[in-house]
């Protein structure tokens, strides 16, 4: 991580300001940068022009564009970090500044570290001790995020998996090294064709789990986004509705969803993590309470409540119990069931609380479409933002599994050419550090480990 | 009462294989160098396994060769049979390994000691270090006699309190019944030097003559020797090859231990020490692998001149009588007559982590220690210590910076690097999965990678360096002339490509690029090299090495220049660690513990985040 090479971070925030900046900061920056954009003029690459000066064009992967952008050259070392640095401008949303981080990641730039920028731009001595040192301090503050996060945020099943993938690669590395270490005791005699079959199967698998990541389900990211609602509101009606398939179980008797259920949504291009809860009311009924308490549980790490009013009845005491959980938070107050007739007194509500009113009916699916506006206005217009940290994780997570992949390649490429055995278990390795580094696991003695529990070593 | 008083340069206290290379360092440094041994017949004794070298610690033979050392050419002169491990695999993991006539290599090392000039052999058992302070200023032995230096090397081995055991038999001695070093611990404690306990084994050794040979299988030594030093030829090294052989255990041989295992000493307790998972005692080999039918057992020969066979994969700490009937269960053992008991021994030694990169003690100015003293195992590891504790105690009392190798230029510094940064619960084994660059760090490229840096300590002499300089051109300029003729896509070339099974060329390829395809090599071009001169074989290995696995050497060079950088960095040893607020609290007691030498040393122990490292370079840059 300290290697100079090329970084590259999306420099705004997650909230969507109308244009987006990514930095690449690195020995191949502008390379990198050349490689990916093609200016309008096509005389013209970043290569060629003038320190601080820009070039206007698209952002292409392939053939298909991507964004316009307007690409800022500084050159070393007159810049912030002191290094080449490039600054791509769009105006896409954020999952096209993702796509575009991603495709200068295949170029060859690395996902910053957080404050890695800053580190640079301290050690090429731009900025002074203090600077950084307060920098630091975020770094810290960030990197423990970062580590909760990359646990958190793995779902135990994917999780389950990369840990067996990597036992299975540990387990390999061990067998070469254990027949290196005491040849005489354990032979590598048609080893090769055994690893080829296996590494092609896990080459495979962990493909899948890196196209599940496109779909942004592999980790739990996005607006994280509570509904909130008395029982029988029609909360899971609307998740369904959100998710545009059957996903909680609906019935007509109040009180049906006991536990939350989270599910990943990407609407007007913004990923949500929706979050369904138990409906709130007092309640007797043990298990019922336990997901109540849940439910105002998770309104404590929400960016965003949906508070689904049944419009057909009156409030009530529990109706004032949720709006208590409201304060300081950022609403969307959703009134269902408009497809039948409508009691509740809206005005009142909107007295109370400050957050904008959409009607809808979850069940014929009337109105949802202002709700994804409502939606977007509050994204584009900045109200709403997620937790960039929990974004760049995911990215270096499947930065990771490329990589993993890459060198697993590697090793299906070595046994091509018949390459000796000490030569697959380098490769092997890398793959299963980079597939460590996803859990968050160092590397410290395993092999070692591996190899004198599994392998009846030495003389 | 009246003493002696002697005063050296250097004292190296014990003479074996780390003591031995440390001693003849220092003294070919031109330092008064006195080297002690509990007695003048253990000089390089081989307490246990009769052969030098094997899978990476055949590396560590030949980088100390390389850098000056002693024990290859010592093996050399020495060795009854030699092998090339790991043949059919990658250059990187080729390994020599060769079994010594023990009794020789002990005395044709002594013979070494002998005959180098500022070194003095005295038998004496030394009981105390002498210190002014936290500055070392020489030895006392157990008879009262003080000899005054400017650097003591410790090289104790297995002798510190030793205690030799086997069932309910418990001896005070060091190994082969040698006496104990009984006092010296007490001086380290009171010094303010922790002490641990580990704990080795070794089999039994079985006259010859009570031995079937016939039930085993033969393993000869290999046809082409390649020798261990660089200064040596395989012509000049050519001898008559003694054989070695392999049996295995069998369920009987596993139900007898079984069945015994309570009268093991591991087993009841009676052995407090740790010891080393990579060699493990025939009784922890089936306990723990109970799925394994058999176990390999090798007949090894102790030497040419004595019945003494070395059972080799069954080591023991069981009773005498259990140890009869185990190896007497082992087909070709039936009648099988013990000269010498197996027995483990238990011995105090230290955590390395106490000790610099240049294997002084951090705490004591002028106290250096190497070998098993310092936690590791085996006596290629050992030796490759004592050589450049050796080397870097002469350089301190000359005024010069110590030779340090780091992880990316040898085995050696690998070995040193892991012991004295991170904390091993077990004696440490080198082994090639250890080292991240072992495609650099191969045992054919030990004289190109060290000689320079062997010549510059001083343990090179003039003309083994003119010829080393001579081969190392000899390679460079013979692969730019290959790198630089082509060969065009006429007749006479595919026709030879055809017979050599390889495919015809489409356009014009130069010669390096044919050798780098898998079925053809240097020598099978011949026939269209028309401008090639002879080379000697050492010069043609390391061509196709290099350019067969050109790609792979690149990318762990690129590794190795990422890997430097960090490396480079020097921390101060004044640093203050509380002064640095932003570490992590373990992070920061673990760097204060270890006092790591280098940002890289700092990154490789455990408990340090790569967020402490960024810390903790910021906070150096504003020094």
């Amino acid at each position: 991580m300290f290697q100079k090479d090329t970084i590259a971070a999306i420099a705004t925030g997650m909230t969507n300001a109308g244009i987006g900046i990514i930095r690449i900061s690195g020995t191949e920056a502008i390379d990198i940068a050349d490689s990916v954009f093609h200016a309008k003029n096509p005389n013209k690459t970043l290569k060629n022009i003038p320190s601080y000066s820009a070039l206007f064009g698209n952002i292409c992967d392939g053939d298909c564009v991507l964004d316009e952008a307007i690409c800022l050259v500084m050159r070393k070392p007159n810049s912030y970090t002191t290094e080449d640095v490039v600054e791509i401008q769009c105006h896409g949303g954020v999952i096209v500044l993702q796509n575009i981080l991603e495709l200068l990641i295949r170029f060859g730039a690395r996902a910053a570290e957080p404050g890695e920028f800053t580190r640079r731009a301290f050690l090429g001595g731009r900025i002074d001790i203090t600077q950084a040192e307060s920098v630091m301090d975020l770094i810290h503050a960030k990197n423990k995020l970062a580590a909760r996060s990359s646990a958190v945020q793995l779902q135990g099943k994917l999780s389950a998996k990369i840990r067996e993938l990597r036992e299975m690669i540990l387990n390999h590395i061990a067998y070469i090294e254990s027949a290196l270490d005491d040849p005489e005791n354990y032979s590598l005699e048609g080893y090769s064709d055994r690893l080829k079959i296996q590494i092609q199967e896990t080459v495979s698998q962990i493909e899948e789990l890196l196209s599940t990541a496109e779909e942004g389900k592999m980790i739990k990211e996005g607006i994280r986004t509570v509904i909130l609602g008395k029982p029988n509101a029609g909360k899971s009606s609307l998740l369904n509705r959100l998710l545009g398939e059957e996903r909680a179980i609906v019935t007509e008797i109040a009180g049906t969803t006991r536990d939350t259920l989270e599910e990943d949504a990407v609407i007007q291009g913004i990923p949500l993590k929706i979050i369904d809860t138990a409906g709130i009311r007092q309640t007797v009924d043990t298990v019922e309470k336990m997901g109540v308490d849940k439910a105002k549980k998770s309104v404590e790490n929400a960016d965003l409540i949906l508070y689904v009013v049944d419009g057909t009845r009156d409030l009530d005491s529990d109706d004032a119990q949720i709006m208590g959980l409201l304060e300081n938070q950022k609403v969307i107050i959703v009134v269902n069931k408009t497809d039948v007739e409508q009691i509740v007194d809206k005005q009142w509500i909107t007295s109370k609380i400050d957050a904008p009113i959409v009607e809808i009916s979850a069940k014929t699916g009337d109105g949802i479409d202002k709700l994804h506006e409502c939606l977007k206005d509050m994204f584009f217009h900045g109200k709403l933002s997620m937790n960039d940290e929990v974004y760049i994780t995911n990215l270096r997570h499947k930065q990771a599994l490329m990589e993993a992949v890459n060198s697993l390649q590697q090793v299906l490429d070595s046994i091509e050419q018949q390459m000796p055995e000490d030569f697959l278990s380098i490769d092997l390795m890398a793959a299963y550090e980079q597939l460590g580094y996803i859990l968050g696991e160092a590397l410290e003695d395993d092999l070692a480990n591996e190899i004198f529990s599994k392998f009846c070593m030495g003389k | 009462m009246p003493q002696i008083e002697e005063t050296y340069d250097v004292v190296v206290v014990g003479a074996g294989h780390a003591g031995c290379e440390a001693a003849l360092a220092a003294a070919r440094m031109g330092l008064e160098t006195i080297i002690f041994t509990v007695s003048m017949d253990s000089v390089a004794m081989m307490p246990c396994n009769p052969n030098v070298g094997g899978s990476s610690k055949g590396h560590l033979v030949r980088e100390l060769d390389a850098l000056g050392g002693e024990m290859g050419k010592n093996i050399d002169k020495t060795f009854i049979q030699s092998k090339m491990l790991n043949e059919s695999k990658g250059p990187a993991v080729h390994s020599l390994r060769a079994q010594a006539d023990k009794a020789e290599y002990s005395r044709s090392m002594r013979m070494v000691l002998e005959r180098t000039e500022h070194l003095t052999l005295r038998q004496a058992e030394v009981s105390e270090i002498l210190a002014e302070g936290k500055v070392i200023t020489g030895v006392k032995t157990c008879s009262g006699g003080i000899y005054y230096a400017k650097a003591v090397i410790l090289c104790t081995g297995v002798y510190l309190k030793a205690r030799c055991i086997f069932g309910e038999v418990s001896y005070s001695t060091g190994p082969n019944g040698l006496q104990a070093a009984n006092h010296l611990t007490e001086s380290l404690v009171k010094l303010g030097i922790p002490v641990r306990r580990f704990k080795t084994g070794t089999p039994a050794r079985i006259d010859k003559r009570s031995i079937d040979f016939s039930k085993m299988t033969e393993q000869k030594g290999d046809e082409h020797i390649v020798p261990f030093s660089f200064t040596n030829s395989e012509e000049d090294i050519k001898r008559e090859q003694v054989s070695c052989w392999l049996t295995y255990t069998n369920e009987d041989t596993h139900e007898i231990i079984r069945n015994n295992i309570s009268r093991s000493p591991l087993f009841s307790g009676a052995i407090e020490g740790t010891g080393p998972r990579y060699c493990p005692s025939i009784e922890d080999k089936v306990m723990k692998f109970p799925d394994k039918d058999r176990h390999q057992v090798f007949i090894e020969p102790e030497g040419e001149y004595t019945n003494e066979m070395y059972v080799g994969g069954m080591s023991s700490s069981l009773p005498e009588d259990v140890q009869y009937a185990m190896y007497r269960s082992v087909p070709g053992l039936e009648n099988a007559k013990i000269v010498r008991n197996a027995y483990a021994i238990e011995y105090d030694c230290i955590d390395a982590t106490q000790l610099k990169p240049s294997l002084e003690f951090k705490e004591f100015q002028g106290l250096y220690a190497g070998g098993q003293f310092n936690g590791s195992s085996g006596y290629e590891e050992a030796a490759a210590q004592g050589f450049m504790a050796g080397v870097n105690a002469a350089r301190a009392i000359q005024g010069k910076e110590p030779v340090i190798l780091d992880r990316s230029q040898a085995y050696i510094g690998v070995l040193i690097d892991d012991l004295v940064t991170k904390v091993t619960f077990e004696p440490y084994r080198m082994m090639t999965s250890r080292a991240e660059y072992r495609l650099l760090l191969r045992q054919d490229n030990a004289d190109l990678r060290l000689t320079d840096i062997g010549y510059e300590i001083g343990l090179i002499d003039e003309e083994r360096y003119a010829g080393f300089t001579q081969k190392r051109n000899a390679i460079e300029e013979e692969i730019k002339r290959l790198e630089s003729v082509a060969v065009g896509a006429n007749k006479q070339i595919q026709e030879f490509l055809k017979q050599a099974e390889s495919t015809p060329l489409k356009t014009a390829a130069t010669l390096a690029e044919l050798i780098r395809r898998p079925e053809l090599s240097y020598e099978k071009i011949a026939p269209i090299d028309e401008g090639r001169k002879p080379l000697p074989p050492d010069v043609v290995e390391q061509i196709n090495i290099n350019l067969k696995y050109e790609g792979y050497i690149k990318r762990q060079q690129q590794q190795v220049e990422h890997f430097k950088k960090l490396e480079k960095r020097q921390i101060p040893t004044d640093i203050d660690y509380d002064d640095i607020g932003n570490l992590r609290k373990e992070a920061r007691q673990k760097l204060k513990d270890i006092r790591p030498a280098s940002v890289g040393q700092a990154s490789r122990i455990s408990g340090v985040s790569p967020a402490d490292i960024s810390v903790l370079l910021i906070y150096l840059s504003s020094r």
